[in-house]
């Protein structure tokens, strides 16, 4: 074996991060605290330089590198562009709000970065051990920057539960996949479906163990992306978070948890469909049903986002259970548009914020509208959106989604999706009514940085665009699964 | 009985008695010891089964650091014991039922009663090395090879696990009074003695 065989060019965009995360880590230490923007400027760049090596290097085909652990195809093309997009904007928006905290520090940027090489590591698994590592990777990070503010009660309490409910899931993920690795004798997630395809044709004897593994990966794929019943641990770590993390862990980690799911169960468990299909409909219908009527109840906005989030899972479950190709393209436009939604909910969040003002009850956003009536409008958009009222592009979404599941004549789940989502309209309504009909308590303007104000108004109307023109992402969507 | 067989009977008896006296024992200090040595005939185990890079591991890491460092721990801690055990007996019900259900289902995925689902046969045909085969070296041939990226991943998550830890308990405190050795180093004895020229008087 030589160094040529390992194709390391194929990673490039991850290496690059890599170095560079550990570059401002070095870098950071040397600055006096009243130059850290260099710190956020460097992390900015290298974003921005591994969105042209990811563009620069298309994939052909399925391309495999260090020995077949690492693949890029085009899902991994379109899944690391959005993340890498995302993450940038997650990072324009916070940098006010952090200064404002005190927690303005080189750290959370190292962290952000090394979160992000673990999704992008996750969306180029092709085996059992970096898709563990790389979840590993990102969750380590997202752990210690939940309990970044560490005078925070709240922040800590959210930290502690992230941190122990995810190392079960990580305990129970590890559990299915030693048991499946004991059956198909495999890590390698192609060797391990041919291994499955296999068993199922024998018959049932080895059937029993595989469905044994089975249980065990989906329970800890559901707890990670915050499916019902194992969404416990997601509003009190969205609400006890600082904003800016929430943002990081409300975004572009379900692009990941995605990529996760089409590897897992699409790709090594494909020939167990028809079991898992079941377990998914469990969990896809009590999210929808959980998420949108406890979200009524909210009065803390974040933790509103964070059941609204629940739901939006349960219908990102219902794409991926209808098995088809259009299911997963359905599925993948979901979830890419739910990250961008969601980008521009928790921007708005810290938008409102100030020194001492967190703006995280939804009392916060009374007469907003009188405020800044711009961004009162880009909040409305962003609502209608999750609501799924066109021209936004979460109408499509789930439309897309919807047709996916009815096309496998699953036509009951449908109907159950769009009650519960009917249902969860009246939340996202209070929202817009609270900020045009309701007086405004503090009647300062907003202030915030021009690059910010930029970079939320090409949010909203960037769901307002692929609302009018959704070709644009779907086509992107379906060539990546024909 | 062949001497191997002897062996990891003994061993495999050892590892039982020690791990019921990890959750028999009334003294923490003694629960730890007993753990340790339940590692112990672990490795021993793990060495008959050709795993010498795996078992010296376990002992250098487990035995060697992780114990002693919960044993410092179990030390430095006032844990009231009479309190833990309070409500032994009422758990006793639901938690025997888990552990009974485990077993059972153990029993039937693994062991000899229900269907062969992990390939128990195949254990027959496994391969036996000479002594000239080299466990560890193997291994460090596949993991800088194979497993180069995972290897390499594995290094960042533990290089992220330092950073947090540092950038969650790192505080400097302005209170806080500390020396600097190299200002003290340059320090001559001009900084701190002066010599004040003044006339000489007569005390009256």
């Amino acid at each position: 074996m030589t160094l040529e065989s390992l194709n390391i060019a194929i990673a490039l965009p991850e290496i690059f991060l890599l170095v560079m995360a550990c570059l401002i880590l070095i870098v950071d230490v040397f600055l006096p605290p009243e130059k850290r923007n260099l710190t956020y400027v460097l992390t900015q760049l290298s974003l921005l330089v591994a969105l042209f090596l990811l563009l620069n290097n298309p994939s052909e085909g399925r391309m495999l590198a260090f020995n077949d652990l690492f693949v890029q195809d085009a899902m991994a093309d379109a899944l690391k562009l959005f993340i890498i997009i995302i993450s940038f904007g997650v990072f324009v928006y916070s940098r006010e709000y952090l200064q404002a905290r005190n927690i303005f520090k080189g750290e959370f940027y190292v962290l952000g970065l090394f979160s992000i090489v673990g999704m992008m590591l996750m969306v180029s698994a092709n085996n059992l051990l970096m898709l563990y590592l790389g979840l590993e990777l990102l969750s380590l990070c997202l752990y210690a920057l939940v309990a970044f503010n560490r005078d925070n009660g709240n922040a800590s309490e959210a930290a502690m539960k992230y941190f122990i409910l995810g190392a079960i899931a990580s305990g129970m993920l590890l559990y299915g996949m030693s048991i499946l690795y004991g059956l198909s004798g495999s890590l390698q997630l192609s060797e391990i479906a041919e291994a499955v395809m296999q068993t199922s044709q024998e018959g049932n004897a080895q059937r029993i163990g595989l469905i044994f593994a089975l249980v065990f990966i989906v329970v800890a794929l559901a707890f990670k992306l915050g499916a019902v019943p194992f969404h416990m641990w997601m509003p009190d770590v969205y609400h006890g978070s600082p904003t800016a993390v929430t943002a990081l862990i409300g975004t572009a980690p379900k692009l990941a948890g995605f990529a996760m799911i089409m590897r897992l169960l699409v790709e090594a468990l494909g020939g167990l469909q028809a079991d898992w299909q079941q377990m998914i409909i469990v969990l896809s219908v009590l999210s929808l049903a959980v998420g949108n009527i406890i979200a009524i109840a909210q009065t803390n906005l974040k933790r509103m986002l964070a059941y609204s989030t629940i739901s939006h899972v349960g219908f990102i479950m219902l794409g991926i259970l209808a098995g088809t190709s259009e299911g997963y393209s359905s599925a993948m436009f979901y979830t890419i548009s739910y990250a961008i939604m969601s980008l521009g909910g928790f921007g708005i969040i810290m938008l409102m914020a100030r020194q001492g003002f967190e703006a995280d009850k939804i009392t916060d956003l009374a007469g907003l509208n009188q405020r800044s009536p711009w961004f009162a409008f880009i909040m409305m958009v962003l609502m209608l959106s999750m609501a799924g009222v066109p021209p936004t592009v979460g109408f499509w979404a789930k439309l897309a989604v919807l047709t996916a599941v009815v096309e496998v004549d699953l036509v009951w789940m449908a109907i159950i999706a769009v009650f519960f989502s009917i249902i969860g309209i009246f939340y996202y309504l209070r929202i817009i009514k609270v900020m045009y009909f309701d007086d405004a308590v503090d009647t300062r303007p907003l202030e915030c940085g021009r690059d910010m104000q930029i970079a939320l108004s090409t949010n909203g109307l960037a769901i307002l665009a692929l609302g009018f023109y959704p070709a644009a992402l779907m086509s992107l969507c379906v060539s990546v699964f024909s | 009985m062949t001497i191997t067989d002897f062996l990891f009977f003994a061993f495999a008896g050892a590892t039982i008695m020690a791990a019921l006296g990890v959750v028999t024992s009334r003294n923490p200090v003694h629960s730890a010891l007993f753990l340790v040595l339940t590692f112990f005939s672990c490795s021993a185990i793990w060495l008959m089964l050709e795993a010498e890079f795996l078992a010296i591991t376990l002992v250098l890491v487990y035995v060697g650091a992780v114990m002693v460092l919960f044993l410092f721990v179990v030390m430095m801690l006032d844990i009231n014991v009479a309190k833990m055990r309070e409500g032994f007996v009422s758990y006793l019900p639901i938690g025997g039922l888990f552990a009974f259900l485990m077993l059972a289902v153990m029993v039937y995925v693994v062991g000899p009663v229900g269907p062969d689902v992990m390939g128990a046969a195949a254990l027959d045909n496994a391969v036996q090395h000479g002594p000239e085969y080299s466990n560890t070296e193997e291994l460090g041939k596949i993991l800088y090879t194979d497993y180069v990226l995972a290897f390499e991943i594995a290094a960042i998550i533990l290089l992220v696990a330092i950073i947090a830890a540092i950038a969650l308990t790192l505080r400097r405190r302005p209170t806080t009074k500390y020396q600097t050795p190299s200002k003290q180093i340059k320090v001559k004895s001009a900084d701190r003695l002066k010599v004040i020229k003044s006339d000489a008087e007569v005390l009256k």
